[in-house]
């Protein structure tokens, strides 16, 4: 067993000429580099933020998405981001940090998008994620709901539907549920 | 109890022909290396770890303890099914539904005095590179392609050049059906299982055409039952694979269109398989692949012949019980642009210690190995220069003129370096000071 890694040291250290200094060095891990890759990619536009409580972690931050159109514009919606060390072979861990009235957005903030559970793909990247979130807001889907009574709504009355988010929006309570006040100060 | 009078505590009897091989020279060990009065404890003394307690795993467990290992890990996140007892035989059916390592551990333990199996009942992935470390060499008897990848990823990626114990041998068995192979790894020195991944070739999918219009196998009619006649005319809700009524609906159309096609050989049994994607585990197959595997663990944890894996040497070996025996044993080469083994750092020579970041990041554009215009540049645990998003942009502008040393960048840190132009490849470079004029 011990053979083989001396052979190994000995070729590294003819291609060294001599090994660098002792000392355990720690190694970019290979979700860190993949992040990394994937937030110099971003394209955030001009409806999209993030923020990094701590730098030098670049695996949890928080997304701010202001829609500039659809029933959920003028709102300033925010989400944190944690990513495991297996990404990207796990997706990203994602949930939105205020309460809202949406059928794809529980009221604990759980996030239902395909592509951050069935669908997730390690080719699949960060920005893909920030875009189907976007949608979500532009395009709630009854189809494949979290938010059972929401999607009902929107399913039973698209204009109703509407109103109830407004309300919600700036701090109403819908059907029993109080929301937060999530419009951006003007 | 019998048992018990004939092998005493210690039960040299069983050990016997296993010392003659640790202990004795033969015509395939390497004098330079092998010490046949330390074998038996550097055996003892070594933690290995087992990967998967399904098929390959009973058998992987049981050689291991015969083999006299006798400190064994092993992760499993499954429980046992009753289709699992034919061929997995540490279980009974009273395991049913008990996790297949707890039950696997504790069996092996009973049976081979004096080995300590220690039972993981979870997924590989919920481990860190800190837990792996601790042992010696890992065997996996895996069913999933995911996992296998998963953990060469992390072996190959915890090498360390300057610590010995940081390469950890891989030795990974695999069967389907009547084949199977064995392979042997040492991570970043052989070519690692990513280099391999082609030769997993995915059964292949049959065109839609085919089965909507012209089938020639009795498995295209099955198919064609399951995708299309079975969408058509909806006779269940939906298709629950378990339901034997559902697959004899299936059964019985395929049967009909075989006829029509004068194609032979749809059985109900074929088309079970073929609708859960049944690939028929075979207990034989299973043992021979699980000995080949432990027969290398065997070989590098005593040095008593040479394994497959030596630099230059065989480390495939592939074996076919589908038509008589066969085996071939060959080298895989490693592949330069493996996106797991090929990206290791490279030395990155720092002409000047005292330089300040936004120099470092300006000669990424002019540095013929890289060329790269706007890098983004991380140590494993600072964010050194990101280009974007602006958040972090903003963040991260006064490392620029910080120096090297000031932002604790010392001789042989790594980076890892990347670039929106190059969308598929990242960096890793090992920073190398170049001594100040001496």
């Amino acid at each position: 067993m011990l053979k083989i890694w001396s052979m190994k040291k000995e070729q590294q250290k003819a291609e060294n000429a001599e090994g660098a200094a002792g000392g355990k060095k720690k190694k970019v891990t290979a979700a860190q580099l993949r992040v990394q890759k994937d937030l110099s990619e971003l394209s955030l536009g001009n409806t999209m933020k993030t923020e990094f409580p701590d730098p030098d972690d670049i695996l949890s931050f928080i997304l701010y998405v202001e829609p500039d159109e659809g029933m959920y514009k003028d709102g300033k919606f925010s989400f944190t981001f944690n990513i495991t060390p297996s990404f990207p072979h796990e997706p990203p861990k994602v949930q939105c940090r205020e309460k809202i009235y949406h059928p794809n957005i529980d009221l604990e903030g759980k996030v239902c998008l395909n592509i951050l559970r069935e669908d997730w793909k390690p080719v699949l990247n960060l920005n893909a994620v920030i875009v189907g979130l976007q949608f979500l807001f532009l395009e709630p889907n009854a189809s494949d709901p979290l938010n059972k009574e929401a999607a009902e709504d929107l399913r039973a009355n698209r204009e109703g539907f509407k109103r109830n988010v407004k309300i919600s929006m700036s701090g109403g309570t819908v059907k029993g549920e109080t929301f937060d006040d999530v419009r951006r100060p003007r | 109890m019998a048992s018990a009078e004939v092998y005493p505590a210690s039960e040299p009897a069983r050990w016997k022909y296993l010392d003659n091989i640790r202990t004795r020279a033969g015509p395939l060990t390497n004098p330079d290396i092998f010490d046949g009065q330390v074998v038996a404890q550097n055996m003892e003394n070594m933690k290995i770890l087992v990967i998967g307690a399904g098929g390959l795993g009973c058998e992987i467990l049981k050689n291991l303890a015969l083999s006299g290992f006798k400190d064994i890990h092993v992760i499993d996140m499954d429980t046992i099914d009753i289709s699992n007892l034919n061929r997995q035989f540490l279980f009974r059916q009273s395991d049913v539904g008990s996790f297949k390592a707890e039950v696997a551990a504790r069996f092996v333990e009973r049976r081979v005095k004096g080995v300590k199996i220690t039972p993981y009942n979870c997924k590989i992935q919920d481990f860190d590179e800190d837990f792996y470390m601790q042992f010696q060499l890992v065997v996996c008897g895996l069913d999933s392609i995911e996992a296998r990848r998963w953990i060469n990823a992390m072996l190959v990626n915890m090498v360390d050049e300057e610590a010995v114990d940081s390469y950890k041998p891989l030795i990974d068995g695999g069967t389907e059906g009547f084949k199977g192979q064995a392979r042997v790894i040492f991570p970043t020195v052989t070519s690692c299982i990513e280099c391999q991944l082609d030769m997993h070739a995915p059964r292949a999918a049959v065109p839609l055409c085919t089965l909507a219009s012209i089938p020639r196998q009795p498995e295209h009619c099955i198919e064609w039952a399951h995708v299309i006649a079975w969408d058509k005319e909806k006779p269940f809700p939906k298709l629950d694979n378990d339901d034997p009524e559902h697959i004899t609906w299936l059964y019985q159309k395929a049967l009909t269109r075989a006829q029509e096609f004068k194609i032979s050989g749809v059985t109900y049994s074929l088309t079970q398989g073929v609708v859960k994607n049944i690939i028929p585990a075979i207990a034989a197959t299973n043992s021979v692949i699980a000995a080949a595997c432990c027969n290398e663990a065997f070989k590098i944890a005593s040095n008593c012949a040479p394994c497959l894996g030596m630099p230059g040497e065989n480390n495939y070996m592939m074996y076919s019980g589908n038509d008589s025996i066969y085996t071939y044993t060959f080298q895989h080469e490693k592949k330069d642009d493996c996106p797991v083994c090929g990206n290791l750092a490279r030395e990155l020579v720092i002409e000047n210690p005292e330089w300040t970041l936004r120099e470092l990041v300006d000669s990424f554009a002019v540095r013929p190995e890289a060329q790269l215009k706007k890098p983004s540049i991380r140590s494993e645990s600072k964010t050194l220069y990101m280009q974007s998003p602006a958040s972090l942009e903003e963040q991260t502008r006064p490392n620029l003129d910080k120096t090297l040393k000031e932002l604790g960048l010392t001789d042989g840190q790594e980076i890892g370096v990347t670039d929106p132009a190059f969308a598929t490849v990242s960096f890793k470079f090992k920073l190398k000071f170049k001594q100040a004029a001496a």
